[in-house]
């Protein structure tokens, strides 16, 4: 018998300090509370985030007890970029959907040619059997109008590939972003949303 | 109303409703949003103090002098703030304190994972441990009423996973807090032995009070489920408990951790099978238990270090492990954090790299220069302690060794505790050569003002500490001021401050890549035909540049101009002139 709380959905979102992952999760958070959800949401703030590995565990559903996901109990991976998929691969719910951003960062060891970084992370993770969605956030960004809403482009590919309400996203959009930047990221957003919708 | 909050925003929130008057924190993660969230409400006087010790002084005079204060700190901050705690703790308040300490179990950004509850139980001040974001708005506000019901200061524990979450949290209205009356009482406020004396008794009797408090208030909450299992725990440990377990367990729920029930403990163990402690860190619920008889299991099962979860939970109790995907293709190189592009601690160290130096290290962006290619760090202690352990270190080894030291500290760790062990150095005519790395703000906690960089908590401009005359002043002769971004001027400046055999201080002076205020040059590219692909540049450790194989197979240095700060570092570096600003026609 299964003692976690099944009923709660669990989305982790991953990707390399810097990238912008904290202004993704707040604004998921925000959508599944607008819905009704008891949410909770949990950051990584401080030294990790100085180009490093990072995290952020978005959870929702009727009562969320813990504040973070472990492994195999991931519904849904969110990643700025391919190694860190990789790495935080084992927190995905065997039978979960990975969205990941082609972007692909040398960390510090590959950089000083101490480690190699790994060829063909996608076709790997597809030959094990993980429903990968790949999308080149970056060059939709670019086209929205700033490579900084790569974020935004992925959280469009999320809700899209969960079939959510756009509209409740871009009101969160409109909600959290500042005043400026509104309009790149209501096109992050779309370009990302129709990417996975067609 | 309900809103999605960080539990560090939830206790500022606590605050305002509280009606406290007076903030003073010092950064530390993760308890620093609690603070930068309090500068949001008009009502509340708020400020960055120099250290840990002098906020804790200064929320406490506040609350001598009558109004609701409080202060925030880390875990490690509270050592600082140990001095002032203690006693506060025997003279009790006048209007209500609260200081909050956020522990870091798994160290996600610390260099210790001490456990704050022991400071509790040493100081004799009680503590509350919040599991959510809704109860830390309730427990601070509780714990300003519990400080002035019991007349004494309280203690907050928070941890990196309360203080970082995000969840529902009802928000209500701030209720104004009329300053209170100040009476002049020497024999409450002024601990003398004749005054501590009586004092001490007083804490022990109030202990026992707030021990009875601890028993019937509710504070503490029994849920009982299935019975063959009884859980206690407190804060983030509860809900990994609580989740793993669901209603397959019974739970004693501790909303106090210092001092904790004995009746309600033991009643609790009568209603049900076996009973396990899951508290993170430390044995301090578990030792309780057993000293009063109740038998629990605990560190049996559950280890001593790191950070849990309901993992952690479902495979000590249930035996449960779940499956888990792996990625097996090829090896997952790790991503450790580094120092940014454009990073002005980069240009420093990297100076400073062919001088073969022991570096005494100290606590901040700085530190991740211990990190290769950098390599930069012999030791890494505690805030302050790269100065006074570098005199220790060359007044052991002798002058010789003082010409190949330096001290590297920050400008707010300078401020925080390095200026003591300058002055040690100068008072006892050691000879160490000092850098203070400064960046004009407060980096590795997410940018705050500090005394020298002009700026108050609101960003409202203050007096600075002039960094040069203070060293003078404490007796300091030999002080430089180098820009880091200057390769040859840091080399020339270091080794005549090496050889002088009397105390030199250099500070390197170059603000924060990452201020707005900060305008970077354009990027730098590779000139393709020129670059050999020898790696030299690859030896400033910045994540803007890499060196790939390019389509005739040959290595190429490349620079990702988003990341690029056109520092000019790599350039310097170089030595077939391969890298230069993209405004002079270079080749991207």
């Amino acid at each position: 018998m299964a003692a976690t709380n099944d009923k709660v959905k669990n989305i982790l979102i991953v990707g390399v300090g810097g990238q912008g992952t904290l202004l993704a999760s707040k604004l998921m958070g925000r959508v599944f509370v607008e819905d009704g959800f008891d949410v909770k949401v949990s950051e990584v703030h401080g030294m990790s985030q100085r180009g490093g590995s990072v995290v952020t565990y978005v959870r929702y559903g009727e009562r969320v007890w813990s504040p973070v996901i472990e492994e195999g109990e991931a519904d849904l991976i969110v990643s700025f970029e391919q190694l860190e998929a990789a790495r935080w691969l084992p927190w995905l719910k065997p039978g979960g959907v990975l969205i990941t951003s082609t972007q692909a960062l040398d960390p510090m060891p590959v950089i000083m040619g101490a480690a190699a970084y790994p060829q063909g992370i996608l076709p790997a993770l597809e030959s094990i059997g993980v429903q990968v969605t790949a999308v080149d956030a970056l060059a939709l960004a670019e086209k929205a109008g700033s490579a900084k809403a790569a974020n935004v482009v992925l959280l469009g590919v999320t809700a899209g590939r969960m079939g959510y309400d756009r509209d409740k996203w871009q009101d969160a959009i409109r909600a959290l972003v500042p005043p400026k930047t509104v309009e790149v990221n209501e096109r992050a957003f779309a370009l990302g949303y129709d990417a996975v919708i067609e | 109303m309900k809103a999605l909050m960080l539990g560090n925003e939830a206790v500022a929130r606590a605050l305002y409703e509280a009606g406290v008057t007076f903030v003073s924190s010092y950064p530390g993660t993760p308890s620093t949003e609690i603070t930068e969230a309090v500068t949001q409400y008009e009502e509340i006087y708020s400020e960055w103090a120099p250290n840990e010790k002098v906020a804790f002084e200064a929320a406490f005079g506040a609350c001598t002098g009558g109004a609701r204060s409080f202060c925030a700190m880390k875990h490690v901050g509270l050592n600082v703030a140990a001095d002032p705690l203690y006693t506060a703790s025997y003279i009790g308040v006048n209007g209500g304190m609260v200081c909050a300490v956020a522990d870091d179990p798994g160290m996600h950004s610390s260099q210790n994972e001490q456990d704050s509850r022991r400071h509790a139980i040493a100081s004799k001040t009680p503590m509350l441990e919040p599991c959510d974001s809704a109860e830390c708005l309730e427990f601070t506000k509780r714990a300003f009423a519990l400080s002035e019901q019991f007349d004494t200061p309280f203690l907050l524990r928070l941890s990196t996973r309360i203080s970082h979450s995000r969840s529902l949290t009802e928000l209500g209205e701030r209720e104004e807090r009329p300053l209170r009356d100040y009476q002049r009482d020497p024999m409450k406020n002024v601990m003398m032995p004749a005054m501590a004396r009586p004092a001490h008794l007083r804490v022990e009797k109030r202990m026992e009070a707030l021990r009875q408090y601890a028993e019937t208030s509710g504070i503490n909450t029994v849920e009982y489920h299935d019975r063959r299992i009884g859980i206690i725990a407190a804060g983030a440990a509860y809900t990994y408990a609580r989740e793993a377990l669901g209603e397959r367990a019974s739970y004693l729920k501790l909303g106090m951790v210092h001092p904790l029930p004995v009746q309600l403990i033991a009643e609790f163990a009568r209603q049900v099978g076996q009973v396990y402690v899951i508290e993170e860190l430390d044995d301090i619920i578990e030792t309780h238990c057993r000293k009063h008889g109740i038998p629990v299991i605990g560190k049996l099962l559950f280890p001593s270090c790191g950070e849990f979860s309901q993992k952690t939970v479902r495979e000590a109790l249930l035996g449960e492990e779940r499956p888990a995907l792996r990625f097996e293709a090829a090896p997952i190189p790790p991503r450790p954090p580094v120092l940014c592009a454009g990073c002005p601690h980069r240009g420093l160290f990297y100076a400073l790299k062919k001088y073969k130096l022991y570096v005494s290290g100290d606590i901040g962006c700085y530190t991740l220069g211990a990190s290769a290619p950098l390599s930069m760090l012999d030791t890494c202690v505690c805030m302050g302690a790269s100065i006074s352990g570098l005199h220790g270190y060359n007044t052991a080894r002798g002058t010789e060794q003082a010409k190949k030291s330096v001290a590297v500290i920050g400008d707010s760790t300078f401020i925080h505790s390095g200026i003591t062990g300058l002055i040690d150095i100068a008072y006892n005519r050691g000879i160490s050569t000092v850098i203070v790395l400064d960046n004009s703000i407060t980096g590795m906690t997410g940018h705050q003002n500090n005394p020298a960089n002009g700026l108050t908590i609101k960003g409202d401009p203050t007096v600075a500490v002039d960094l040069e005359a203070l060293a003078r002043a404490v007796g300091i002769r030999r002080v430089t001021v180098v820009d880091p971004f200057d390769l040859e001027q840091v080399r020339r400046v270091v080794s005549e401050e090496l050889k002088a055999e009397e105390p030199s201080l250099i500070i390197s002076r170059r603000p924060c890549a990452l201020l707005k205020t900060v305008k970077h040059s354009p990027p730098l590219a590779v000139d393709t035909a020129k670059c050999t692909g020898c790696k030299a540049c690859l030896q400033a450790g910045c994540p803007a540049l890499a060196v790939r194989t390019d389509s005739e197979g040959k290595h190429r240095a490349v620079i990702d101009p988003v990341q690029c700060a056109g520092c000019d570092i790599c350039a310097k570096i170089c030595r077939f002139g391969a890298i230069a600003s993209t405004e002079k026609g270079g080749d991207r």
